[in-house]
């Protein structure tokens, strides 16, 4: 066991990935002697090379469909968007490429790519760097979209999905690349838990609280919290974006019988709304009360004075957890 | 495999042997004047810097090219009428484009590696893909018609200029390798103006990767005619991104597979990308669903039909002597034959199986897929057995 930084568990597990498979080849803008602006891929091209960590011309279109040509000679290509709100001018390579070419090519053609893209706020940046661009891909069939949320996950999911023969969307929560963490390099891929796997990172029995990335480590301080006041919260990693691992969450909402959906991306057809309406028709009759979303708001990213009114923070997740609970919250007695 | 008979190793080592001192930097000409090696009248026009390329080329090679030609032109034919015929959806001909891809096609070596555009049929036809395999797709009975490491061909590409990229990064792998193959990649006028195709350059470029651009300049995207797309000639585009280019007659066979085989020679020795304009003319239609007469001139039309590329050719071999009666004949006969087989292959073509939907969505089970083809089964399932057909 080792203290890692979530970016330097990363960077060991993509310097594991290049040691153990040749074929892995690293590709993105500042990624080399930079070592990435976030410094994730720190000191991989001096170890393995400028053909191996490669830094390309500022495309991002390029960069993923260089790497689907690549992926065609039976590379394993990792790339890195520098920042969420960049990864749109490579809409179209992931969504009508990456996507759709295995089930094109009728499953002769692999696409074992890793999308790696920091996101979510909370970091006091400018326009386009604070982004939660998750449900425009898990929307897309022939993606697979992970998001990790400590540095164990972190390093193993990296490697899960490189290893991965379907392309992977690895969501990495920016301002959790300096938390810190003890990470175990010794750990076996097969046996670690799959990464279409959610999991119960706080144990609880009154209110189900499911988020992802970013938002888990606030979920946890909400969930002890809400103890003080007597209130049991479990909280679940959802880990899987897509697909997403229903039956975990379900498994927990026949308990608790209430659900609090908590994401940084806007509301309106974001993933609350399909984690909403799944739970619903497969476990309505479980149901005490109506799912709730906390989640940032149907505008953009705001600028940074304001953006922590944005993010869904502890109290406005304890607010939800009130509101699933019927107890007094900031909306009762409005209807609808 | 296909047999390969037009590959530039034959017109390579000739031109290196009369050559020495000419490297595959040479000839590193941008734009500039159209190659030509055959008149549209069908007369060889001497052009001693391509001559070379090409002069190992066989009378009886020559007749082969003929033939290619003459079979893809059929293709096109009975595709368009089977679509006709309602037996399939759409139909992109490449009727007028045949030197331009025939050419090209038959200069690639088995290890090379194209990624076409949905109107490169006749490449496919060069890379060995089966006539029935072509239009599978254009039925709707898949959405690719057949495996591109078999015939070292992608399946046809319809978001205009993608596969540049897919090329490029290929032909990244193929550096990574240390091999001497060349990625190829075809695309037409309209494509270069898109993102991709210019990011495609610039990756080639930075990186001097083993990639080959073929555009097949036919004058029109849709309806959109080719000035729309460029104020400058298309090849000039090229020395813009640091990109040798040549401007070729695409009517021409020989002359397209003169500076396709200078192109490949150069990415083989680690000369890195070339830009091809091929000069041609989109005959018909932009698919079966198109009406050309709405957007463009009949006399345009007439003009280019007078430089037709199979007309051209026959013409040439007609003054060598070699269009025999026996060649005719055998010509004529293998394009029926492919023509009959083409259309047997589309009539009993079986359809698919409805949960076939659900097939290498992911390479690895998907538990929201496999739940929804759970679904769809059983409600297919509930309809077997119950109400008899034909009553209430």
């Amino acid at each position: 066991m080792s203290k890692l930084t979530f970016a330097r568990a990363i960077n060991a597990g993509l310097r594991k990935s290049l040691e153990n498979d040749p074929k892995v080849v690293l590709m993105g803008e500042d990624i080399g002697a930079l070592g990435g602006v976030f410094r994730v891929t720190d000191g991989l091209q001096k170890d393995f090379g400028k053909h191996r960590v490669v830094d390309t011309p500022l495309a991002e279109s390029a960069i993923i469909g260089t790497a689907v040509g690549l992926a065609y000679r039976g590379y394993r290509p990792v790339c890195e968007i520098q920042f969420d709100g960049f990864i749109y001018p490579a809409f179209d390579q992931i969504v009508s490429q990456v996507a759709k070419m295995h089930y094109r090519t009728q499953g002769r053609v692999k696409m074992p790519i890793t999308i790696r893209v920091p996101f979510g706020g909370g970091i006091g940046s400018p326009e386009h760097h604070s982004e939660s661009p998750e449900a425009y891909f898990t929307h897309t069939s022939g993606l697979r979209v992970i998001s990790v949320s400590n540095p164990q996950d972190a390093y193993t999911m990296i490697q899960q999905a490189i290893a991965s023969d379907d392309p992977v969307l690895y969501f990495e929560p920016k301002r959790r690349y300096h938390d810190k963490g003890e990470v175990d390099e010794t750990a076996d891929l097969s046996t670690a838990l799959s990464m279409e796997k959610a999991r119960v990172v706080t144990p609880g029995s009154d209110v189900t609280l499911v988020t992802y990335g970013p938002l888990v480590k606030t979920a946890n301080d909400a969930a002890i919290a809400a103890a003080d006041e007597g209130v049991s919260v479990e909280v679940i990693d959802l880990r899987s974006l897509a697909p997403i691992d229903f039956p975990a969450v379900e498994a927990s909402v026949r308990k608790t019988g209430r659900l609090v959906i908590t994401h940084e991306a806007a509301q309106s057809g974001g993933l609350g709304a399909e984690i909403a309406a799944s739970i619903t028709e497969r476990c309505f009759n479980y149901l005490e009360s109506a799912p709730v979303r906390i989640t940032g708001f149907d505008i953009p990213y705001p600028y940074s004075k304001l953006e922590m009114h944005h993010l869904p923070d502890l109290d406005r997740i304890l607010d939800g957890v009130d509101r699933a609970l019927g107890r007094g919250n900031s909306l009762s007695g409005l209807e609808g | 495999m296909r047999s390969t008979v037009l590959t530039d190793e034959p017109g390579q080592d000739a031109y290196k042997a009369s050559n020495p001192g000419i490297s595959a930097a040479s000839p590193r000409r941008t734009g500039g004047d159209l190659v030509q090696l055959i008149s549209p009248e069908g007369e060889r026009i001497s052009h001693p810097e391509f001559d070379l390329w090409v002069s190992d080329v066989t009378d009886e090679q020559l007749c082969s090219l003929y033939e290619d030609m003459m079979v893809i032109r059929r293709i096109d034919a009975e595709a368009t009428a089977l679509q006709r015929q309602g037996e399939l959806a759409l139909w992109p001909p490449l009727l007028g484009q045949e030197a331009s891809q025939i050419g090209s096609g038959r200069a690639l070596r088995d290890d090379d590696f194209v990624f076409p555009s949905y109107r490169d049929n006749g490449v496919a036809y060069c890379r060995g893909v089966e006539p029935t395999d072509l239009v599978r797709a254009w039925r709707g009975n898949a959405s690719s018609g057949w495996d591109p490491y078999r015939h070292n061909i992608a399946t046809q590409q319809i978001i205009i200029g993608s596969q540049s990229l897919h090329a490029t990064g290929y032909a990244m792998g193929i550096q990574h390798d240390g091999a001497d193959s060349v990625a190829v990649a075809y695309f037409g006028d309209g494509a270069t103006s898109e993102g991709d195709v210019n990011e495609a350059m610039v990756f080639a470029a930075s990186f001097q990767v083993p990639v080959v651009f073929i555009c097949q300049n036919n004058h029109w995207a849709i309806s959109e005619p080719v000035r729309i797309q460029s104020h400058i000639q298309i090849a000039d585009r090229a020395s813009g991104f640091g990109i040798p280019s040549m401007r070729v007659d695409g009517n021409d066979v020989l002359a397209v597979l003169a500076v396709t085989r200078i192109a490949l020679d150069r990415a083989r020795k680690g000369g890195g990308p070339t830009f091809i304009e091929a000069v041609t003319y989109r005959m018909g239609p932009h698919t079966t669903a198109d009406d050309p007469t709405r957007y463009r001139d009949a006399n345009e039309l007439e003009d280019w039909a007078a430089k037709d590329p199979v007309t051209r050719l026959k013409a040439l071999l007609r003054t060598k002597g070699l269009l025999t009666e026996e060649v005719e004949a055998k010509t004529q006969a293998k394009a029926d034959e492919v023509a009959r087989s083409l259309r047997a292959g589309v009539i009993n073509m079986p359809d698919p199986a409805p949960l076939d939907l659900f097939k290498h969505v992911y390479s690895t089970p998907n538990s929201w897929i496999e739940r929804q083809k759970d679904h769809y089964s059983r409600y297919l399932e509930s309809f077997s057995g119950s109400t008899p057909e034909g009553a209430l």
